[in-house]
């Protein structure tokens, strides 16, 4: 993993550089060079992309009274609470919505910059339901696997599955998603910058892939 | 930022991002598993040359939440007695391979010192009548979470402050987040000088009773009682002791604050610390949050500051 360069981007949009993973910052991919390649979903295909994986989620557990949705800080929660309403939409039950924060259970904590992003709460007891985590980006997974950690650790739920915006694909770990809003192959400094309305200072939600100047996939 | 050795290093961004982080860990301590891994594999060492429970135990604490292992020694049960220099013992320890030393010693800057010799991080628990760093983290950390802010408040030194390590810490923190201080108490036991200190002094605790916001009430070390610093314990606790008269005296939502040990009687009454504005418990409780900050901080996050 490189290391980082000399501080963090001063522009305002470097530094809300998505995080991959849960949100931490990873300063090779937020590079100056770093160029806009396409747009992945607009507002219109991320919300119908939230409205089936609620769907898919009622239906896998057959009905929402046991799942209790847990968003991965920094965006995971928003999407989880998005999730909740639409469920609440179409079901008429409240699904508990928690956050999580991993970062103390990392296993690159040393390897690079960690900083805890917000609080973890869950308002719930989760054992003996079925803890859905949620988040913006899939990556490697380590951030799903410091999760796992950090759940298992709050209660023993009966299962724990896992939804997500972006596949992104580059696994360094045995984890996949139960739901995927999409696919979307990448090179591995590519970077995929997920905008929600409700905390990133943009009028629509967007979906963007970036790479570095002039490189190939 | 590598070590912690003063207040001094720290200006007000660097004391709210502590703080901040505090808040983090106070989260992580009201969990059920009150525990994170974030600095598994790391290794901390107390390094005690003068007596303390509170603030051992809280290093020690802090460190065991994060998943640390820790190592404790204290000059009273050590090769100290036979005679092994500060540099020697410094140098084995580090040599067993640590992360962090946590220093206390009644030398002032000690733990400048240890901090040139070795790789490991430093962290000043306490040096001579010097600085208390971390003490003044969490009394600004406790004040901050009892009333939203710190700026602003009217905060009143009492006691030995000439002597006080706590003191001179807190005031440094205190007035870098924007509150006033005052520091009270008898002539002999004020500082010699407090040219460009950012504090107004007087020796009439009960003329200013009223307009404080905070009581920040230090111990009275006895063995300075008699030694024409102060006549006895019961004329200073006349004039400086907060009794149970004066906290009513006190604003109504005015806080009471002491940093241990305290001997009750002697420089506060038992229903004050008892009372309903004392934050004495919160101190010691927030202790091992606000130390958990600093050691992920100077130990974990990979300098992010």
């Amino acid at each position: 993993m490189a290391e980082s360069p000399n501080g963090t981007p001063s522009a305002a949009d470097k530094q809300k550089t998505a995080a991959p993973e849960g949100g931490f910052s990873l300063p090779e991919f937020s590079t100056p060079d770093s160029v806009f390649r396409t747009r992945v979903f607009t507002a219109e295909d991320l919300r119908r992309a939230q409205t089936r994986i609620a769907h898919e989620i009622v239906e896998r557990n057959h009905g929402p009274h046991e799942v209790v949705l847990i968003g991965l800080h920094h965006r995971g929660p928003q999407i989880a609470q998005r999730l909740a309403e639409a469920i609440e939409s179409f079901e008429g039950v409240q699904v508990p919505v928690g956050a999580l924060d991993v970062a103390f259970y990392r296993d690159d904590i040393g390897l690079r910059p960690v900083q805890p992003l917000g609080p973890t709460e869950v308002p719930v007891d989760i054992a003996g339901r079925v803890v859905v985590l949620v988040d913006d980006v899939l990556f490697t997974g380590r951030t799903i696997r410091a999760a796992l950690d950090a759940v298992t650790e709050l209660g023993r739920p009966r299962s724990i599955q896992l939804a997500v915006l972006i596949d992104r694909g580059h696994r360094e770990l045995p984890i996949r998603a139960d739901f995927v809003g999409k696919n979307l192959p990448t090179a591995e400094r590519e970077d995929v910058r997920v905008r929600l309305r409700e905390i990133d200072d943009v009028d629509e939600d967007t979906i963007e892939l970036w790479g570095p100047d002039g490189g190939d996939e | 930022m590598k070590h912690l050795l003063s207040v001094e290093d720290l200006d007000r961004d660097r004391i709210v991002e502590l703080l901040d982080g505090s808040e983090y860990m106070s989260d992580v301590l009201g969990r059920e598993i009150p525990k994170v891994p974030a600095l598994r594999g790391k290794t901390i060492v107390s390094l005690f040359y003068e007596d303390s429970t509170r603030t051992r135990l809280s290093f020690e604490t802090a460190a065991k939440r994060l998943g640390a292992d820790t190592m404790t020694f204290t000059a009273g049960s050590s090769s100290v007695k036979k005679g092994e220099s500060l540099l020697d013992t410094v140098k084995t320890i580090e040599s067993m391979g640590i992360d962090a030393m946590v220093v206390r010693h009644s030398a002032a800057g000690a733990p400048h010192r240890v901090a040139r010799w070795i790789d490991a991080s430093v962290i000043n628990a306490g040096d001579g009548r010097h600085e208390h760093p971390t003490q003044a983290l969490l009394d600004a950390f406790t004040l901050r979470r009892r009333r939203g802010d710190v700026t602003g408040a009217r905060i009143g030194i009492v006691g030995d402050v000439r002597n006080s390590r706590v003191a001179r810490s807190g005031i440094q923190c205190w007035s870098r987040l924007g509150a006033q201080v005052t520091l009270i108490g008898p002539p002999t036991l004020m500082p010699e000088r407090v040219d460009g200190w950012p504090v107004e002094v007087t020796s009439d605790l009960d003329d200013i009773l009223s307009e404080l916001d905070v009581v920040y009430v230090l111990r009275v070390q006895q063995e300075r009682i008699g030694r024409a610093l102060l006549p006895s314990l019961r004329e200073y606790y006349a004039r400086w002791g907060l009794s149970v008269d004066r906290a009513e005296r006190l604003k109504p939502d005015a806080l009471v604050m002491h940093p241990g040990p305290m001997i009750r009687g002697s420089e506060i009454a038992t229903e004050v610390v008892d009372g309903p504005r004392s934050l004495v418990r919160d101190q010691v409780a927030n202790g091992v949050a606000v130390r958990m900050a600093v050691l992920w901080d100077l130990i974990g996050s990979g300098g992010m500051a």
